[in-house]
């Protein structure tokens, strides 16, 4: 009974904790979204439990707490990591194919699609192939 | 052969080319956006001796490589006889920084593999890791005379490397 008395202590002092600062772990936790997990590459920091995920999303917590604004944090990131440990790239010289890319291929995708359409119209265009 | 299997083969083979591409490219080999910038300050308590401070400063004046390292590091042993090899042939001292490891599970590593350093950093919480923007052990950094950043090294060292790109660096470092 003792026992089982100290366990649901010892997970309540867990919860306080975590609780401590709710505003505080949703800032953690927005910005954490922003950022790359650089073990598990296509994860977010918020969804990984890496061990230098777990210690990034302590150093984020630790920056807020130093009143470091979220733009602050993600230049700290980025300063040690580079562009590529956010998730939403900013637009660059490197990064413009990146942007640009979509909507390259979805341009082609429809003037081909059009091309085909008008072609498939033109009855003397039919062939059997 | 009609003209849409062309353009059809052509797409299928534009794409596997670039796919191709794809495969030969390592996607840990990132960028770093520390080259050309001033090496992390740092102080920290020395492997062997903990109550000894080594400070970035001291290097001042020296071009130095640094490799980061770990005991529960699976990749630093298959370089560990290239890295020492560099470290014997005394072109340039290498310090170590062991990462987020516990102390005594460090020195039976070195024990056991031979102690390549000339002296290890104990970089316990992996704070200074993470200010050199470490992200897969291990890695090594070469930092010339005036403390800035000029090589990074993401993954094993290998004889090649060490032979075309570390040496070299280091030496026409050392001339400037």
């Amino acid at each position: 009974m003792r026992r089982l008395f100290s366990f649901v202590l010892a997970f309540a002092a867990t919860l306080a904790f975590s609780q401590e600062d709710p505003i505080l772990e949703k800032r953690v936790m927005a910005l954490a979204e922003e950022l790359r997990c650089l073990v598990c590459q296509n994860q977010t920091l918020a969804d990984s439990h890496a061990a230098l995920a777990v210690d990034l999303k302590n150093r984020i917590r630790e920056l807020l707490r130093e009143g470091k604004t979220e733009r602050e944090v993600l230049d700290f990131m980025v300063q040690r990591y580079g562009d590529f440990v956010l998730y939403r790239p900013p637009l660059r010289t490197a990064t413009a194919l990146l942007w640009a890319g979509p909507f390259i291929l979805l341009a082609l995708g429809v003037s081909g699609w059009i091309a085909w359409l008008r072609k498939r119209n033109t009855p003397e265009a039919e062939e059997i192939s | 052969m009609n003209r849409r299997a062309v353009l059809a083969f052509g797409l299928f083979g534009a794409t596997a080319a670039l796919l191709g591409v794809g495969l030969t490219l390592d996607p840990r080999e990132l960028p770093s956006p520390l080259i050309g910038r001033s090496a992390p300050a740092f102080a920290l308590p020395l492997l062997q001796q903990p109550d000894k401070i080594s400070s970035h400063r001291e290097m001042l004046g020296t071009v130095w490589i640094l490799n980061v390292w770990a005991s529960w590091c699976i990749s630093c042993r298959e370089e560990h006889a290239a890295l020492s090899a560099l470290a014997r042939s005394g072109a340039a001292p290498v310090i170590g920084l062991n990462y987020k490891d516990e102390r005594d599970q460090a020195l039976a590593w070195l024990e056991r593999f031979g102690d390549p350093y000339a002296l290890s950093l104990h970089d316990r919480d992996g704070r200074l890791g993470m200010d050199y923007g470490v992200h897969g052990v291990p890695e090594t950094f070469i930092i010339d005379r005036k403390g800035v950043i000029r090589y990074k090294r993401v993954g094993i060292l290998t004889q090649d490397i060490v032979r075309d790109r570390i040496l070299p660096l280091v030496r026409e470092l050392q001339r400037a």
